[in-house]
């Protein structure tokens, strides 16, 4: 039941996915801020396992989404690389030092985990900026080759449309299998309590590292193809406060939930770009929206909603849902 | 039915520290097989830390656990649980947010390779408690305390144990649930399951087990089979209150 029920969730957002650029051809929401969700999408889904389920805390997740797209920048631009084998670098590279860190780091929990993190989030970055022959420094990096799968050139917004939803709708069917797997539920058991994990068996190090180390590999892959797909990198796109808004993602959609996180990632990438229209005022107004989302759905938009619609539902056809249920 | 074959757990001058606060003093005790072994004792006195180091969650700081035979005081806790010390931990500690069957199958999560073996020992273990059958589907979280505690058992037993440590199953449990449970550790004991149980409620942990130990400030006071630790007057005094 619940595997049929996960599929018609998915599904759905195949559907919405798929229909989108063929209602709105030329909609700069679907075709240019769509790509840009993907990249988010991916970025909070990927988190969304280490935070949401496993009740871990980073800060520093954008140092693994640069340190892909500068791996790639660097490989292709300066050693004249393909990008595919420079992606592949990156993953190799990331993973490594993901997986390095990850047994010390991890032995910290709570505001001293949230600490590590984000200094090593503040170091890649400071990094980025100092190593002024490898990075380009402050002005970052230009002139980075677009992407070609099997002759077919990615150069237009509605390709990289394409490729970013392949690519994300991946993410989020390999989130939900994980969720659903042997390895998903000592996930939620390190949640819940790391000792009563450990007593049934689960070695909560190796799979807090797992996890850890999966969801660097993703967001360092998102930042790869986000190199290609930009064409220009530069260290602010990396820093601190967007590896805080990849976490506000995460919370806002609803911690431990996949869709949550996807749509946390939608919604705070479309609402900047909608409040525009309020000029000096859109940073206020944002504000103003997040707050009352997580003082009214404390739970998180997404699990917050479809709580209160299947309420609603069952207060006004009692029946059908319980058999339904 | 104590047992005269080489114990199959054997504790050794074991200390543990929290910090600088020593929590046991050279305690030693043995588990033969099929036994079931009641540890007693007040609040604070260790019972609880003498569980969490048996199972690895708690390092040792000084003497040796062994199991069946192999040294196991350095192991990770998962590598106790894979040679088959099962613990059901002090308060429960079920996975809230799980459903109910989703925490029995983290109870097999060391089972990996037996599929089928997890299939039937769940069936096992509804048929053990028909009212976690009924509420599988449900989230651990909403049971209450006494189906949580027998969750909490459950789980262990999914864990195919060869020592089963029982950890204040009584606690903050109405008293005809207290009995239920002690019904339950009797079952499995009676089915040959070896059983070291920890109670502050020494009268009715005494009543079901084959011996005891007496622990008093991270000290065995006292060992005896538990027919007589019930007859003894200090014992009496001190923890069955009459």
């Amino acid at each position: 039941m619940s595997a049929l029920h996960r599929l018609h969730g998915f599904l759905a957002l195949v559907v919405a996915v798929a229909l989108l650029p063929v209602l709105f051809p030329d909609n700069y929401f679907v075709t240019v801020v769509g790509v840009t969700i993907g990249f988010n999408v991916m970025l909070a889904v990927a988190l969304n396992l280490f935070i949401g389920f496993a009740g871990q805390i980073s800060l520093g997740h954008a140092a693994f989404f640069g340190m892909g797209a500068y791996a790639s920048a660097i490989l292709t631009t300066r050693y004249g690389w393909s990008p595919w084998p420079a992606m592949g670098v990156g993953l190799v590279i990331v993973y490594v030092v993901a997986l390095l860190i990850s047994r010390p780091i991890l032995k910290l929990k709570g505001h001293y985990l949230a600490m590590a993190t984000l200094g090593f989030g503040i170091i890649v970055n400071i990094i980025m900026v100092e190593a002024v022959d490898w990075t380009g420094g402050p002005d970052g990096m230009s002139g980075i080759p677009g992407l070609e799968l099997f002759g077919w050139a990615v150069d237009s917004d509605l390709r990289w449309y394409a490729v970013m939803a392949v690519v994300m709708l991946a993410t989020v069917l390999l989130s939900l299998n994980i969720i659903d797997s042997r390895a998903g539920r000592a996930l939620r058991a390190v949640h819940g309590s790391e000792v009563a994990a450990q007593t049934l068996g689960v070695d909560t190090a190796r799979v807090k590292s797992q996890v850890f180390v999966l969801s660097a590999c993703l967001a360092s892959l998102a930042g790869s193809l986000f190199a290609h797909q930009q064409n220009f990198i530069s260290p602010v796109s990396f820093n601190f406060f967007f590896s805080i808004e990849v976490v506000t993602m995460v919370v806002l959609g609803g911690l431990a939930s996949t869709y949550g996180a996807v749509f946390g990632a939608i919604v705070l990438t479309l609402l900047p770009q909608v409040l525009v229209v309020f000029e000096d005022y859109e940073v206020l107004i944002l504000g103003t929206i997040l707050m009352s989302i997580m003082i009214f759905l404390p739970q998180g938009l997404f699990v917050g909603l479809v709580r209160g619609s299947t309420g609603l539902l069952r207060r006004l056809r009692p029946a059908a849902v319980a058999t339904g249920d | 039915m104590p047992s005269s074959d080489a114990p199959l757990l054997e504790v050794t001058d074991l200390a543990t520290h929290y910090g600088p606060i020593q929590a046991i003093h050279s305690v030693s005790l043995e588990v033969h097989p099929g036994e079931l072994v009641a540890i007693v004792g007040a609040n604070g006195a260790g019972k609880t830390t003498l569980l969490r180091t048996l199972s690895g969650v708690q390092p040792a700081s000084g003497g040796t656990i062994h199991f069946d035979g192999e040294e196991i005081t350095r192991l990770p806790a998962h590598r106790i649980v894979a040679r088959g010390i099962c613990q059901v931990p002090e308060g429960r500690q079920v996975f809230a947010p799980l459903s109910v069957e989703d925490n029995l199958r983290l109870g097999g999560y060391s089972q990996r390779r037996d599929g089928d073996w997890v299939a039937q020992k769940i069936a096992e273990v509804y048929a053990l408690f028909p009212i976690l059958h009924e509420k599988r589907g449900q989230l651990a979280g909403n049971l209450s305390g006494g189906q949580q505690q027998m969750l909490a058992i459950g789980r262990a037993l999914l864990g195919r144990p060869r020592l089963l440590l029982l950890d204040e199953p009584s606690m903050g449990l109405a008293p005809l649930l207290v009995e239920e449970i002690f019904r339950v550790v009797r079952e499995l004991h009676e089915a040959g399951t070896t059983v070291l149980l920890v109670e502050q409620n020494a009268n009715a942990a005494l009543q079901i087990a084959d011996r005891g130990y007496v622990l008093e400030t991270g000290k065995v006071v006292t060992s005896a089979p538990a027919a007589a630790l019930l007859e003894d007057e200090t014992v009496r005094k001190a923890y069955l209150g009459h």
